[in-house]
C-alpha cells in the first residue's frame, strides 16, 4: 500500500468518478468476491473453536464435558452451520483457483488445469475419509 | 426485429459542466451492427460533437474500449442485438480520468507498461555472427498467451483494486512482464521480480479475477499474477536463506 | 533495494488457505455438527485424549490453527482495506490482524506443547 502516490498528474478538468463504499454490491462478480474473502472469518472462527476444544480436553473430563455441552447449544449449532457453508465455499473456490497459481510443464506437455484442481480435491477427500475413519475407530 | 434502438451516451464537456450527463440517441437497429457502428452513426448523422476513440474496428488495436451497461467491452466486438430491446448505456472506461465524453486519460497505464521493462533483457547481447536465438514451439507456447494483449485497458476498468488504489500496477502490466519472463530468450526475470514485488506491485492484487473475465483476448492476467506471486514468494525465501548469488 | 515483506505474509496466507481448505470442512462437520447433533457417537474422553496427545497430531493441529489464523489475518486485512476503504487505518489494521494471528499462534503453541 503506497504512502507516496504519484500516479496520473492532477488536472482540474478531468472527471474522476468516486468509488462508492458499497462498490462490491454493484456487480454479482464483486459480491461473490467479497463473500469469498469473508470466508476467512469462518476459517479463523473454527481454528479458535478447535483450540478451545483442545484446551478443554487438556483440562480434564469435566471441562471437556462442559465444552461438549456448549457445542450442543443452538447458538453453537447455528454458528457452526453458517461457518460450514462459508468454509465449503472457501475450499471449492480455493481448489478451483489453484491451477492459476501452480503451472508446471513436464517435458513437452503442460500439466492440465483439471489435474491440478483434481489433485487438490483428491487430497481433500482422502484427508476427510482418514479423519472420519479415525474418529469412528478410536 | 425493432427498427430502432436507444443509446444513452455519457457526455462530458469540461468547459460546460462539472459532471458527466447522459444524452439519449435513437439509432437504426441492424442485426449486424456493433456498438461502434451505432456510435459512428450518431457522430455522422445526429451529433457531430461526440468524442470517442476507435481505429481498426476488428478487435486488434485496443482503442474502442468503453463501459456498456456497466461492463467494459470492445465496442467494435459487441453486437447491438445482445442488448435488445435497450436502451443501452454507454460510458467511458471506469477507473480512468475522463477527458471528454467517452475519451479517457491513459498516461498512467502507459507509464506502468513501461515500468516492467517489456522487452528482451539480456546480460550480454549475442553477436550477429552467432546467428538467431532459437526457440522451440513448446517454448513459444509457454508465453504465447500473455503476448496476445492488445492494451485495451478493459482489465484495468474491471479491476476494483485499481479503482480503489490507482497506484496499483495493474493486470496488463503484470501480464506483459510475465510474457517476457517466460520467454526463453529473456534474462530479466530477477529485475522484473524486484520491480513487481514492491509496494503497488503484485501483492496488491486480491484475485478478484474480473480482469481475466473481461479480457477480449483470453490473456488471463489473473493467472499471470498468481504465478508471479508464487515466484516472488519463492524468490523472497531464497534471498533470505541464501543471500549469496547474483546482485 | 528495499525488501518488501508482502511475499512473506502472502506465503503464509497461501499455506493457511491450503491446509484449512483441506482439513477444516471435515473437522468442523464432525466436531461442530455431527457429534453434537447426535448423528455420530462421540469418542470416549480417554481415547480422544490419547489421539490428540500424539506428537504428530499436536504438530498438525499447531500448523492448522496457526496457519488458519495467518490466512485470515492477511485476507481480512485486505478485505477491510478494499471493501470498506479504511485506508487511513491501514497500519493499525495490519498490526491488529497479524498481531492477533501471532498471539493465537503463541497460545496454541503453549497449549499444545503442554498437552
Amino acid at each position: 500500500m503506497s504512502l507516496n502516490p504519484n500516479y496520473t498528474k492532477y488536472h482540474p478538468k478531468w472527471y474522476r468518478k468516486r468509488i462508492p463504499i458499497f462498490w462490491w454490491m454493484q456487480k454479482w462478480a464483486y459480491t461473490k468476491f467479497i463473500l469469498r474473502e469473508l470466508t476467512s472469518l469462518a476459517v479463523a472462527f473454527y481454528a479458535v473453536v478447535l483450540l478451545l476444544q483442545i484446551r478443554a480436553l487438556a483440562q480434564g473430563p469435566e471441562a471437556y464435558a462442559n465444552f461438549l455441552n456448549w457445542l450442543k447449544t443452538p447458538v453453537s449449532i447455528v454458528l457452526h452451520g453458517v461457518a460450514l457453508l462459508f468454509v465449503l465455499f472457501h475450499s471449492i473456490t480455493w481448489f478451483n483457483l489453484s491451477p492459476k497459481a501452480l503451472v508446471f510443464r513436464l517435458g513437452k506437455k503442460r500439466i492440465p488445469d483439471a489435474l491440478i484442481a483434481g489433485s487438490n480435491y483428491a487430497a481433500w477427500v482422502v484427508f476427510s475419509a482418514a479423519i472420519v475413519w479415525m474418529i469412528l475407530t478410536i | 426485429m425493432p427498427t430502432n434502438i436507444t443509446l444513452e451516451v455519457s457526455r462530458y464537456r469540461p468547459e460546460e459542466e462539472a459532471e458527466p450527463v447522459f444524452q439519449s440517441y435513437e439509432v437504426p437497429f441492424r442485426k449486424d451492427w456493433v456498438i461502434l457502428d451505432a456510435i459512428n452513426y450518431i457522430k455522422d448523422n445526429i451529433d457531430g460533437t461526440l468524442s470517442y476513440r476507435w481505429s481498426c474496428r476488428m478487435g486488434v488495436c485496443g482503442s474502442c474500449g468503453m463501459m456498456v451497461n456497466g461492463t467494459p467491452v470492445l465496442t467494435c466486438a459487441t453486437f447491438l442485438e445482445k442488448y435488445l430491446p435497450g436502451p443501452i448505456r454507454v460510458e467511458p472506461l471506469d477507473n480512468f480520468p475522463v477527458v471528454r465524453d467517452l475519451v479517457i486519460e491513459m498516461t498512467d497505464f502507459m507509464e506502468k507498461l513501461k515500468r516492467v521493462q517489456p522487452w528482451i533483457v539480456r546480460e550480454e547481447e549475442k553477436p550477429l555472427s552467432e546467428g538467431e536465438y532459437l526457440q522451440t514451439p513448446v517454448e513459444l507456447e509457454d508465453y504465447k498467451q500473455f503476448s496476445m494483449c492488445i492494451n485495451c485497458m478493459l482489465c484495468y476498468s474491471a479491476c476494483p483494486v485499481y479503482g480503489l488504489e490507482p497506484t496499483f500496477i495493474g493486470p496488463a502490466a503484470i501480464a506483459i512482464a510475465q510474457r517476457y519472463n517466460l520467454d526463453n530468450r529473456d534474462q530479466g526475470n530477477q529485475q522484473r521480480l524486484e520491480i513487481l514485488s514492491e509496494d503497488d506491485g503484485i501483492f496488491e492484487c486480491t484475485l478478484v479475477g474480473e480482469c481475466s473475465a473481461v479480457c477480449p483476448k483470453d490473456v488471463d492476467p489473473a493467472g499471470a499474477i498468481q504465478r508471479f506471486k508464487v515466484a516472488a514468494t519463492a524468490n523472497w525465501w531464497k534471498s533470505l536463506l541464501m543471500p549469496w548469488g547474483n546482485k | 533495494m528495499k525488501k518488501n515483506i508482502d511475499p512473506f505474509w502472502w506465503g503464509l496466507f497461501g499455506a493457511g488457505g491450503a491446509i484449512s481448505a483441506i482439513s477444516i470442512p471435515v473437522l468442523l462437520f464432525l466436531n461442530g455438527l455431527a457429534i453434537p447433533l447426535g448423528w455420530l457417537e462421540p469418542p470416549a474422553y480417554e481415547d480422544f485424549f490419547t489421539l490428540v496427545k500424539h506428537p504428530l497430531t499436536r504438530l498438525f493441529l499447531f500448523a492448522l490453527i496457526s496457519l488458519s489464523l495467518l490466512h485470515w489475518a492477511h485476507r481480512f486485512r485486505f478485505t477491510l482495506y478494499d471493501g470498506l476503504q479504511v485506508k487511513h487505518l491501514n497500519e493499525l489494521i495490519a498490526i491488529l490482524c497479524y498481531g492477533t494471528a501471532i498471539a493465537v499462534t503463541f497460545v496454541a503453541g503453549y497449549i499444545l506443547w503442554r498437552f
